[in-house]
């Protein structure tokens, strides 16, 4: 053990006696019902699906939504990018969609995501548009849920300026945690969970709303409608 | 209206017990007087213990708690009889009713008589409103704006906002003003005022160029110490208005029509 | 960049003093906070609702830190399971060690940092540039604070006393080729670029935590700009620093207090990104940190946590809505309270990470008005804690019949004598009725001896003038009047 791990170590034993000493209830207090508490929050108008929900939150957030179909998207995809003059599109080799992408989007303009960050950096800097599936989205809030990883790295939806991402209407769920007990994450997590709700912004130049602060500028969600077998 | 008088009728002369406090005692005798009153025309018997003192809120506020106890403690034993003890101060009114338990926290003897006046004890305008349901209809009827100002701790622990609002409107003629930011503190709070005085300075500032933005007539509060700290800051500023308590504009208006009533 | 402003603790009263006298800074602060307490009353326009969602976060917080060893034990066992090497730091000074010794080990030169209050309690920045390593803020509003050697003034809106004037001015003196324009969103398209050069080339990059969940080893960020993003998936190593008090039981609890976090702090139901990190890059993936770190931090927390009066302090998720609704702090602005955490906040967790004599002026600063705990989201009593406060600084351990064990930094230095005895004084003429009657009565005939002097109250208030005839002598009159 190096000099800064044993000071570590003894700055553990330190906290730690004195968290011991201190009088308290180790069983816990017990939390109220949580989803009950929530459940104010995410009541919506009646009369409205799960996907009118998601939509409009999501528009809310300055989601750009396009709504589509399982043979439709890659035609609506390259109209995007055509409209977006994007020239380099990155996109996960291992995705689901890796060979929708490889049949729909010109060699030229598709970047495929193959290579370890560091030996990627300059590229996918200066790319326009990264695109990812996602896990599912929240309805409530408008929010994409998305599981990065081996398929799809991280910075895929967060350094180039345009955030394409593909949602199937089946996979959206209610609220956050309806998502969390369904994954069933408190068992296994993977590396990196994230909701993304809208494009990156900020209020910090005198409480002015700016998008694209330091991730994408503009988010567009390809939702998906009516898949069936073929969609996920 | 007249179920409600119907129901006060039944009550044989209810008798409360009146907690002046300190500030009324040595600085605004008008509003005790008047608030003892308005109480009585509503038909209740007003008791005032003559040891009576302070609630012990500066001390307490300040971090002299064990100060304040003593002096709480010399007066746990002036209110006998099961009778509601009436405050008309808000934040004096919020010290016996929420704090002088937790003072003899480790006094069971003095803890439960404490708990017996806490529980007992309730906001003059609270009391009016909702015991006495003190009937105004008959009230002088002339047109008056009036902005309310209502202390802090009272608004948030004992709700007297509604309660001081509900009385203006039943007050024929009086149109209620809210100023902007209704919901601020006026900067008095007690040793705050003293300690911090620039900072407290600024907020009572605000506040009153609030309250004059309404345009009102009249301001009117339940709480004397945010009333001191106000009138004596328009008195430095040399600007003729003063505040006063919610008691004297009611008695004011009954008083009124009793002159009107009499020359019709 | 400059070297940060040195913290004046002790200049309170100047500070809040020339902050009151800055038109320019109280209209900022006027109309931003203004702004935020409405924004958050449209999030929570059921007063009901709103209770019911804050007593869960308020559980999720107290059960959290009643269990808060066990649950220490458990992340740790998860995070280092995970391959997470966490750290144990006590004071700001063995943080600093760590971070040294990680930013030597990796040869590190520069790092990158998300928004992170620890960090800035432990002034981060300064420590490691004191070692030529260069750690770079960039969330933006600490970007521009950092550039013109400021500190932030809030703990969400850390820019929140600059204008977009001020802003393109530090902008166009201290980044290359940078015009000057009053237009915002280039003020943003500037910093974003001249910091996107800093996340492609940083070994390092620093983050705080909002929470970490013991069942999952997780850490969980949330953030708007993606700056967060960026400093916990490019550099290769992460490091993340938060203190110990952060930690929940269940991944689940996150749901409430991430609810209740962004309504209250900014109004917004949600925020772009919640990111929850747990452990580095896995077998397969190419990015995201080859390494990280926790810090896990106590610099005092240990000592609010030791009594339980004390405990609630810690329940805070550091949203600022105290802050905002703050009659005082909206008036002075937060870096006139010279500490890392200003505001209603500032003045109960300052005392415990400084000294109650180092931050004696805080607890006072505050006309106990409520505002603070009515808004805060997780049920802590602010206003009582400020008391709780008041008497600690005013009474040893002796006086107070503290456990000495329990005894608070401080504890009793801040009573001054003359104080002392003037509450003594009090005490003794109201609590006995006598007395009391003659003092009211000798304050109403003397009233013309009234001194117009009276100390900070007749600095702006007529002085207080005991009216002629008392209350009691009133009451009298009336009862002879009517025999």
């Amino acid at each position: 053990m190096n000099v800064s791990g044993s000071a570590s170590q003894r700055a553990r034993s330190a906290i730690f006696a004195r968290l011991h000493e201190a009088r308290r209830e180790p069983a816990g207090v017990g939390v109220p019902e949580v989803d009950a508490a929530l459940a104010p929050l995410v009541a919506e108008p009646a009369g409205e699906s799960r996907r009118q929900r998601f939509i409009r939150h999501a528009r809310s957030w300055q989601a750009e939504v396009i709504e589509t179909t399982p043979l439709d998207w890659p035609v609506q995809l390259l109209a995007l990018l055509r409209a977006r003059g994007v020239r380099q599109l990155f996109a996960g080799p291992g995705s689901p969609i890796a060979a929708t992408l490889q049949a729909t989007v010109p060699a030229d303009q598709l970047r495929w995501f193959d290579r370890e960050l560091a030996a990627l950096k300059p590229e996918l800097f200066a790319a326009d548009a990264g695109i990812t599936t996602t896990l599912s989205g929240i309805a409530a809030s408008g929010s994409l849920l998305l599981q990065p990883g081996v398929e799809e790295p991280r910075t895929l939806s967060l350094v180039p300026p345009l955030h394409i991402a593909l949602l199937h209407e089946q996979a959206l769920h209610d609220s956050l945690l309806a998502a969390i007990r369904h994954y069933g994450w408190a068992q296994a997590m993977p590396s990196n969970l994230l909701t993304i709700t809208g494009p990156s912004k900020t209020a910090d130049i005198q409480r002015l709303l700016v998008y694209g602060a330091h991730g994408p500028r503009e988010l567009v969600i390809l939702l998906v409608q009516n898949g069936d077998a073929d969609a996920r | 209206m007249s179920a409600a008088a119907g129901t006060a009728m039944h009550r044989s002369a209810p008798n409360v017990y009146f907690f002046a406090t300190c500030v009324i005692d040595m600085f605004a005798p008008d509003a005790g007087i008047d608030a003892i009153d308005v109480l009585e025309r509503s038909g209740v018997t007003v008791h005032v213990p003559l040891r009576q003192t302070c609630c012990g809120q500066p001390a307490y506020t300040t971090g002299f708690p064990e100060e304040a106890a003593k002096v709480a403690a010399a007066q746990l034993d002036l209110f006998p009889e099961p009778w509601p003890i009436v405050v008309p101060s808000g934040s004096c009114c919020g010290m016996l009713k929420h704090h002088w338990p937790k003072l003899f926290a480790n006094d069971p003897l003095r803890l439960a008589k404490a708990e017996g006046i806490a529980a007992r004890t309730i906001e003059f305008t609270d009391y009016l409103l909702n015991v006495a349901d003190l009937n105004l209809a008959h009230a002088r009827r002339s047109p008056l704006r009036v902005a309310l100002h209502t202390a802090c701790s009272a608004r948030r622990e004992m709700g007297t906002l509604e309660c001081g609002r509900a009385l203006l409107q039943r007050l024929p003629g009086v149109e209620l003003v809210v100023q902007a930011h209704e919901f601020e503190c006026c900067g008095f709070g007690g040793t705050f005022s003293v300690k911090h005085p620039e900072i407290s300075a600024a907020m009572t500032s605000d506040k009153l160029d609030a309250i004059r933005a309404t345009g009102c007539d009249a301001m009117v509060s339940a709480d004397c110490g945010c009333l001191l700290s106000l009138n004596l800051m328009l008195e430095k500023r040399r600007e003729p208005q003063r505040g006063r308590h919610i008691a004297s504009l009611i008695r004011e208006r009954l008083d009124a029509s009793a002159g009107e009533g009499a020359g019709r | 960049m400059h070297a940060e402003a040195p913290i004046k603790l002790a200049d309170f009263h100047a500070n809040a003093r020339a902050a009151l006298n800055d038109p320019k800074l109280r209209d900022s602060f006027s109309g931003a906070m203004d702004f935020l307490i409405e924004r958050r009353a449209r999030q929570f326009p059921d007063p009901a609702a709103f209770e019911q969602l804050r007593r869960v976060g308020e559980a999720v917080r107290q059960h959290a830190l009643a269990r808060l060893p066990e649950l220490l034990v458990q992340l740790e066992e998860r995070l280092t399971a995970l391959g997470v090497q966490v750290h144990w730091a006590e004071t700001a000074a063995d943080a600093n060690a760590i971070f040294l010794d990680l930013a030597r080990r990796h040869d590190a030169q520069l790092m990158v940092k998300g928004k992170s209050m620890v960090s800035e309690e432990i002034e981060l920045n300064h420590a490691m540039a004191a070692q030529g390593i260069d750690c770079v803020e960039t969330d933006m509003g600490e970007y521009i604070l950092q550039l013109d050697g400021d500190r932030p003034s809030h703990i969400i809106m850390p820019a929140i006393h600059k204008t977009k004037r001020d802003v393109a001015e530090i902008f166009h003196e201290h980044i290359d080729g940078a015009p000057l324009t009053d237009d915002v969103n280039e003020l943003i398209a500037i910093g974003r670029r001249a910091l996107r050069d800093k996340f492609a080339s940083a070994r390092i990059g620093v983050s705080g935590v909002n929470f970490m969940v013991a069942e999952t080893g997780s850490l969980v960020l949330v953030e708007n700009e993606g700056n967060g993003r960026l400093c916990t998936s490019v550099p290769d190593v992460h490091i993340a620093i938060t203190g110990i008090e952060k930690v929940i039981e269940k991944l689940e609890h996150v749901a409430p207090l991430f609810a209740l976090l962004t309504r209250s702090a900014t109004g917004q139901a949600i925020t772009t990104y919640l990111n929850v990190l747990t452990g580095p890059r896995r077998p397969g993936e190419k990015d995201g940190p080859r390494e990280m770190h926790l810090i896990l931090l106590d610099n005092g927390r240990t000592q609010a946590y030791r009594e339980q009066r004390f405990r609630a302090t810690l329940q805070c998720i550091r949203c600022g809505a105290c802050m905002n609704h703050c009659p005082v702090y909206t008036r002075i602005g937060g870096l006139s309270y010279g500490t890392t955490y200003p505001g209603p906040i500032g003045a109960i967790i300052s005392p415990h990470l400084q000294s109650l004599h180092e931050t004696r002026d805080l607890p006072t600063a505050s006309s106990l008005c409520g505002a603070c705990g009515e808004v805060c989201p997780v049920g802590i009593p602010i206003p009582d804690l400020l008391m709780r406060l008041r008497e600690a600084g005013r009474h040893s351990v002796a006086q107070s019949a503290t456990p000495p064990q329990q005894a608070l930094r401080g504890q009793g230095e801040v009573r001054q004598w003359a104080e002392a005895l003037a509450w003594k004084a009090w005490r003794l003429l109201y609590s006995h009725p006598v007395l009391y009657r003659l003092l009211v009565w000798f304050a109403a005939r003397l009233n013309w001896l009234t001194p117009p002097w009276q100390g900070g109250w007749t600095l702006a208030r007529a002085p207080l003038r005991p009216a002629p005839q008392s209350f009691r002598d009133r009451l009298a009159q009336r009862r002879q009047q009517r025999r």
